[in-house]
């Protein structure tokens, strides 16, 4: 199972990492959603992981830990408000800067511009 | 008077709520005064915190009555408490500059500026790591709306790199945070600070990997190379009382790292002791070069101020790096003045900008301003502060930071950076100066003359640096006892404990 789940976790990551290096805030509120995502497994895995653990003392022999658990609700919640923010502020960007690079600018533009010169 | 500590945090965030309540929220000026008597207000309070910390030594507050290392702690020391008291002086002159029209401009000025008064107080307040990313998620959120307050193509395209830059920092630190927390089992800074001294070999490298991306997340917020490039773009580009309260924002990071690196992994931490220092002083030293070459390369007055800002960080960061009694000392003394004397620049930038017609800010040939000898004077005194020439704040600050670095090595590279540093600050701030007051082409200005508030909220802030200096002696001699309180791990571990303290 941890193996399972640290492939898991690091694919996500992986894929998180590679969508927040591309050039256009689409990929990269995708990219950042996702290392949220194995960043929340993450949290959830640092109280060990137990098959069948109740997090409430006197039901069952095995405890998993509460802890992580209350972390990782606190870490969706915020993820989750800062992410619809992103997506607010990228369409700002789209409708203010007239195209949807991180930039604010096409790479291309200037290549064009400088060969119509 | 015990639950006082919690002022700070609940102040600001009833205010905000309040102001955004019918009747208040439909008049502009209710909004304004009842955000600048409520930050009025919270600076006596904390004052009063500051003098109950000073009679009573370290007080911790435990929430809900949920006793450390199970429950959420505040913890307010001398550092924390002066940290906070320089945030509400500057909130309350940066509020006053806010009122006098800039708030307008967009909505919800009030609100979420106190509700970053907020993430700040409570970030220097906490003992509690977790609760330090929400108070950091606090203040961000707020900043990012309110860096794009008053709306504009470059506040938009800085905003999409700092809300992006700041989020990838948000889920670092929360690896570290599961990290520390997967090995250590706590996450409150006491608790942990015991364990980490008891560590089993084979968690070592674990806790060191978790404590160097809490670095990473740390030098992010203060700006430190090589993460420092979202920092210029930013408060260049946003309002100018936003970007005032911006200045205490990096300080915020220092602070992280200052207290979890002395705290935690300081000289108690056995095999992790000073992990941090290493790094952190040849990173200090190289933001401090950057910083001066930006300062001359500027090519706005904004800008230009925005270097100094990195500037004040390296020397800062470098002073938390050397892990000394007598640097932390002089840090906490340079950071009250660094921010409030940048924070003055970069309102003192606005009101030049207002008044030059097209050129702005820019460093370039422009409309005379309207008021020449008050904002020239008010530039003079922000600059020589800025720059450390005596008779103000800042000299006092750069000799008592010269004087903290004791080891020969050190003070080849610091004392060489710092002193080079300020002299280019000089140039590049005569070179600004004289261009924005004396190059002057065009006709005569028909622009507004700077209001009363606007002015009273300049000199508010640039009163400070003379006052730093008349009682240099006491303030010298607090910032000592605060860095004595933080290096005295053992008896601040113990007391939030709640063990019998041993010397």
């Amino acid at each position: 199972m941890e193996t399972l789940f640290a492939c898991c976790v690091g694919f996500l990551s992986a894929c998180g990492i590679f969508l927040m290096l591309r050039g256009r805030t689409f990929p990269v509120v995708l990219g950042l959603t996702m290392l949220s995502y194995a960043v929340n497994l993450f949290i959830f895995a640092s109280g060990r992981l137990t098959l069948r653990g109740a997090a409430v003392l006197g039901t069952s022999e095995q405890y998993a830990d509460p802890l992580p658990q209350a972390l990782v609700l606190t870490a969706i919640v915020i993820g989750f408000a800062m992410t619809a923010f992103l997506v607010i502020l990228a369409i700002r960007a789209r409708a203010d800067l007239g195209n949807d690079h991180v930039d604010g600018k096409l790479p291309e533009a200037d290549a064009v511009k400088k060969e119509s010169r | 008077m015990w639950h006082l500590i919690t002022a700070p945090i609940l102040l600001p965030m009833f205010t905000a709520l309040l102001i955004m309540l019918p009747p208040i929220h439909y008049s502009p000026n209710r909004r304004r005064w009842v955000s600048m008597v409520s930050s009025a207000i919270q600076l006596v309070l904390v004052v009063l915190l500051l003098l109950q910390v000073q009679q009573q030594g370290q007080l911790h507050y435990a929430i809900g009555n949920w006793q450390a290392p199970f429950g959420i702690i505040l913890v307010a020391d001398t550092l924390s408490v002066v940290l906070v008291c320089l945030t509400s002086f500057l909130a309350l002159g940066a509020i006053c500059y806010g009122s006098a029209g800039e708030d307008e401009k967009g909505s919800f000025f009030h609100p979420l500026f106190q509700f970053q008064v907020m993430g700040i107080n409570g970030a220097f307040l906490t003992g509690d790591l977790f609760n330090l990313f929400v108070f950091f998620e606090v203040l961000l959120i707020a900043s990012y709306a309110l860096l794009i307050h008053a709306g504009g193509k470059n506040k938009t395209k800085a905003a999409v790199h700092y809300v992006v830059l700041n989020l990838t920092g948000s889920a670092i630190f929360l690896i570290a945070l599961a990290v520390l927390y997967g090995t250590t089992g706590t996450l409150n800074i006491a608790d942990m600070a015991q364990k980490v001294a008891q560590l089993p070999a084979s968690d070592l490298m674990l806790v060191k990997s978790g404590a160097l991306m809490l670095m990473i997340v740390f030098a992010l917020k203060a700006a430190v190379l090589p993460l420092q490039f979202w920092l210029p773009a930013t408060y260049a580009s946003a309002s100018a009382p936003v970007a005032a309260l911006f200045a205490v924002m990096t300080k915020i990071g220092v602070y992280a790292l200052l207290r979890v690196y002395t705290t935690i992994f300081g000289s108690e931490a056995g095999a992790l002791s000073g992990i941090a220092a290493d790094w952190l002083l040849p990173a200090g030293l190289a933001t401090i070069a950057l910083g001066a070459i930006g300062v001359m390369a500027s090519q706005d007055f904004r800008k230009l101020v925005a270097n100094l800002v990195l500037l004040s960080v390296g020397t800062l960061v470098s002073l938390v790096a050397l892990q000394t009694q007598q640097a932390a000392a002089a840090a906490l003394y340079y950071t009250v003045h660094s921010t409030l004397v940048t924070a003055a620049l970069f309102l003192i930038a606005d009101l030049i900008a207002n008044q030059r017609g097209k050129a702005a800010d820019r460093l370039v040939s422009g409309r005379k301003v309207v008021q020449p000898v008050l904002l020239g004077m008010m530039f003079m005194v922000g600059a020589l502060s800025v720059a450390g020439l005596p008779p103000l704040s800042g000299f006092v600050g750069k000799v008592m930071l010269l004087q903290s670095v004791t080891d020969p090595d050190n003070r080849l590279w610091l004392w060489s950076l710092v002193l080079l540093s300020s002299l280019v600050v000089i140039v590049g701030l005569s070179r600004a100066g004289s261009t924005l007051f004396w190059r002057i082409s065009g006709s005569d200005t028909v622009a507004e003359t700077a209001k009363p508030l606007q002015v009273f909220a300049v000199c508010w802030l640039l009163l400070a640096s003379p006052l730093l200096v008349i009682f240099a002696g006491p303030l010298t001699e607090l910032s000592l006892q605060a860095a004595a309180q933080l290096y005295d791990t053992n008896t601040a571990v113990q007391l939030i404990l709640g063990q019998e303290v041993t010397p």
